[in-house]
């Protein structure tokens, strides 16, 4: 036989083995994937609190499937939160020692969990008791200086400021871990709430660029993640 | 006639068929040994016990260099380990263990050697001894690492009714852990031998000192737990009440006691070599009559049951194999090792208005220091398998420009000269390139000066001491201090210091918290205390808290707990070039940040505890999480 027809034949198979396959393979043991969006923010009567770069997160948790397991949402550093699900009934959950903020309590039963019904699209504002908030805070640029007040409000009695600490960076990602700041600066004086002030001079950025990112962080005491002002963009 | 021989031939095989069909699979085996053989022979009731001593869980071993030298102490040049120096946060689960097969097993051989009638009392005494001995042991480890944990001492089975849930048992209070370790030592330390000389196996001496360093712990958490309320839960699964603190201070402190009256066998410091720094390095290496040592996990050439230490961290130039060079010892320890005169000093580079120090000789910057410091680090100018290391960083110019290479040893011509020459040392340090001493420096201890112990097919025996008489010293010494006898704590601090050449003695007046913090780091570097000392002194989060170091900041607070540990330094020797000047072939030093070393580490208040693997939960939902994860 003339190798050439050997070699037909030899296609021939391979596109009925693959006929086959492709008419008989399977549907049902396929999961649709995931197309509904679970959006909103974490907030303090209606605005969104701010906080550090991939600092705070929530468990999302979907019981009745057998196996338990969380699904971890990781919170913006804006308070917005976002996570592609299958439609279902969730239970939101914060770890413990979780943000800047303490979680509302439903009821005895319930606690601090939200249920969250996920039909389509959904956004949820999760509400919560921040230890402070700002009242105001500005940042701007004096020469080479960047320099920023910010006044706090006392929202948990007892919590009491640590330090304020004022962050900049050449992204938009400004936070107190190490790789989204590129200075930083502790405010000498955080008795007066109402006047608090820090400046920082910048460093010597490579590669140059005319702007760059900056905000206030607000360290309370015995709470870990940090409390952050709006980034502001700052050219010069 | 062949029609008989077939019948003959199947009537012959016939014969040989098995004599009854029902004991065909009964057999005895042959791979197996079976249970109640086992524990009728004291040997292979002993090969058993070695097993369970074999899986011993330490946090720090010579066989996996990196456990020894993490947090800071030492930069790694390898590489592929960089990540540990760019990342800033550690995870949750790391260095979390639960293993309960192992518990289950030690169990398991308590029960059937109990049940045993034919060994002999004593021996059976001492077996069950050693058994509750390593059972204490892991659950100290699980405490420390884990918090409070389910307490289970007995051997359980599942019933196979579909229902396992009779199984789930709720983690124990941190506390009740500690007490257990505590109670189990006190019932088997007169059950086991009072012999110094024997190393490897439970003792009288081992079992008192976990005893004394189990109730330091329990104690300082107790008490410097309420620094951080956050890391504790409200069951006392994690955290315990500050009323204990005495209590713990008490026990440990008696327990140390008793090793250094001399009751639990003839232990004392190491004194054997004269040159104090080689007498600090020996006390790693030798094993021939070392009454430091009070419980190690050993090692021997040939018997398969060796490691690689000394390869991973060898000198790379003139190395018995083209490996080594991985532990770079940071300056941020290099620096904490005193004066002589027992002061705290940073490496004397500059003088008070930035000039450099010229010296005439390579390690001359390192003279008058804590013998320790030469005992711990291979510091430029000095040798390993006398073989001088070739450490130097390049040549500075009379301008203070700097010629140096990038490949070890590399040769260029300096200028106003005609032919090249050496500019950077075979042993680096040169930034990025693995395997070199990219912090200027190396590690000596347990690095073991046997011919060979740098080769693959030999590798080294040098043993991993878990417990050594300096130790329990400085435990007596801690826990006197916060029992208010700073004058006893001095008393046992100063031995350990006068083995190390320093000439001044502590007064009480003088101990601090930051005196026994200071002491702790630097005789103990690199035997896996670090990590479980800042954790029980809660000093963790303060010290790794994510802020990079700056130039000047690395000198400053030298002895200083809560000095900010987040980053490895380094400290380069340069040559001088400037024919004709004064200054021409001396050294100066420089403080440099491997440029490896882009992230700063950060500590979080989950990290205190490692986190239960979500898996263990779903079993048994009675667990409940550690905080703040």
């Amino acid at each position: 036989m003339d190798p050439k027809s050997n070699i037909m034949k030899t296609a021939y198979y391979l596109i009925l083995i693959g006929l086959i396959g492709s008419f008989t393979a399977c549907e049902k043991d396929n999961f649709n994937e995931p197309e509904s969006f679970l959006t909103g923010s974490i907030v303090y009567n209606g605005v969104p609190l701010q906080m550090g770069v991939n600092e705070v997160d929530f468990e999302l948790w979907q019981p009745g499937f057998g196996k338990l397991g969380p699904l971890g949402v990781s919170v913006q550093q804006d308070g917005s939160f976002s996570s592609r699900l299958i439609d279902g009934d969730y239970k939101l959950v914060f770890g413990g020692g979780q943000g800047p903020f303490r979680t509302k309590v439903v009821d005895a039963q319930q606690l601090d969990t939200l249920f969250v019904a996920v039909r389509g699209n959904t956004q949820v504002e999760v509400e919560v008791t921040p230890y402070f908030i700002f009242n105001t805070a500005e940042v701007g640029m004096n020469g080479n200086t960047v320099e920023a007040s910010c006044q706090l409000k006392s929202i948990i009695q007892e919590a009491v400021v640590e330090r304020v600490t004022l962050y900049v960076n050449t992204t938009q990602f400004v936070s107190n871990s190490n790789d989204y700041n590129i200075a930083q600066a502790n405010s000498g004086d955080v008795s007066n709430l109402g006047n608090i002030t820090v400046s920082v001079a910048l460093p010597e950025i490579s590669p140059a660029q005319n702007y760059v990112f900056a905000r206030i962080g607000v360290k309370i005491e015995g709470v870990e993640d940090m409390l952050f002002s709006p980034t502001e963009r700052l050219t010069f | 006639m062949k029609k008989y021989i077939y019948i003959l031939a199947i009537g012959t095989l016939c014969a040989w068929s098995c004599t009854k069909d029902s004991e065909f699979l009964d057999r005895e085996p042959t791979q197996l040994l079976p249970q109640d053989q086992v524990f009728a022979s004291e040997s292979l009731a002993l090969s058993v016990l070695a097993d369970l001593y074999n899986r011993y869980y330490d946090f720090g071993t010579v066989e996996d260099w990196s456990t020894l030298s993490n947090f800071n102490v030492a930069f790694w040049s390898e590489n592929g380990r960089a990540g540990a120096f760019e990342n800033n946060e550690y995870g949750y689960g790391d260095w979390g263990t639960w293993d309960y097969a192992y518990i289950r097993e030690i169990n398991l051989f308590l029960e059937r050697c109990a049940a045993s009638t034919e060994l002999a009392e004593p021996i059976k005494t001492r077996f069950l001894a050693e058994a509750r001995f390593l059972r204490a042991s892991y659950y100290f480890e699980l405490v420390k690492r884990m918090g409070g944990v389910p307490l289970i001492l007995e051997t359980e089975e599942y019933d196979f009714s579909g229902d396992a849930s009779y199984l789930r048992h709720p983690r124990e209070t941190e506390a009740a852990i500690y007490d257990f370790i505590i109670a189990e030592c006190e019932a088997i330390k007169e059950q086991l031998p009072t012999d110094a000389n024997s190393k490897s196996r439970a003792t009288k001496g081992a079992v008192l000192a976990m005893e004394s360093r189990a109730a330091l712990y329990a104690g300082s958490i107790a008490r410097y737990g309420e620094n951080t309320p956050q890391v504790s839960l409200p069951g006392n699964e994690v955290g315990i009440p500050s009323s204990r603190a005495t209590d713990y201070y008490t026990i440990a402190l008696q327990s140390a006691e008793t090793i250094i009256d001399g009751t639990a066998g003839a232990y004392s410091l190491y004194t054997k070599k004269p040159e104090l720094d080689d007498n600090f390095a020996s006390i790693f290496y030798d094993k021939a009559n070392n009454p430091e040592a009070i419980f190690v996990e050993d090692y021997q050439l040939q018997s398969g049951k060796v490691h690689g230490f000394s390869i991973a961290n060898q000198p790379r130039f003139g190395a018995e194999e083209e490996e080594g060079g991985r532990i770079n010892p940071s300056l941020n320890l290099v620096q904490s090792f005193e004066t002589l005169d027992g002061d705290y000093a940073p490496l004397p580079n500059e003088d008070g208005v930035g000039n450099p120090i010229y010296y005439d000789n390579i390690g001359d910057i390192f003279e008058g220091r804590d013998a320790r410091l030469a005992g711990t680090v291979i510091l430029p100018g000095s040798s390993f398998k006398g073989k001088p290391v070739d450490i130097w960083a390049g040549y500075q110019l009379a301008d203070g420009s700097i010629v140096s290479g990038d490949a070890r040893g590399q040769q260029k011509t300096l200028p106003g000269a005609s032919s090249a020459t050496q500019v950077v040392g075979f042993d680096g340090p040169i930034n990025g390139l693995e395997f070199t001493a990219q912090t200027g420096f190396y590690i000596r201890k347990y690095m073991d000066p046997k011919a060979g112990s740098g080769q693959r097919g030999v590798q080294s025996d040098v043993w991993f001491i878990r417990y050594r008489y300096a130790e329990v010293l400085l435990n007596a010494a801690e826990a006197a201090f916060e029992l208010g006898q700073p004058d006893l704590a001095a008393s046992y601090m100063n031995q350990v210091r006068a083995r190390a050449g320093i000439t001044s003695e502590l007064m009480g007046s003088d101990i601090s918290f930051d005196r026994i913090v200071h002491e702790r780091y630097v005789e103990l570097a690199f035997e896996g205390h670090f990590f479980y000392d800042m954790k029980r002194w809660r000093l963790a989060h303060l010290i790794l808290n994510g802020v990079p170091i700056d130039e000047t900041g690395i000198t400053e607070n030298i002895g200083v707990a809560t000095k900010v540990h987040t980053q490895p330094y380094g400290f380069w020797p340069y040559k001088i070039y400037d024919p004709g000047n004064a200054n021409d072939g001396k050294y100066i030093y420089k403080i440099v940040r491997p440029i490896k070393v882009t992230g700063a580490d950060r500590f979080q208040f989950g990290n205190y505890y490692s986190a239960i693997g979500q898996d263990i939960i779903n079993n048994n939902p009675k667990i409940v999480k550690n905080p703040n994860q």
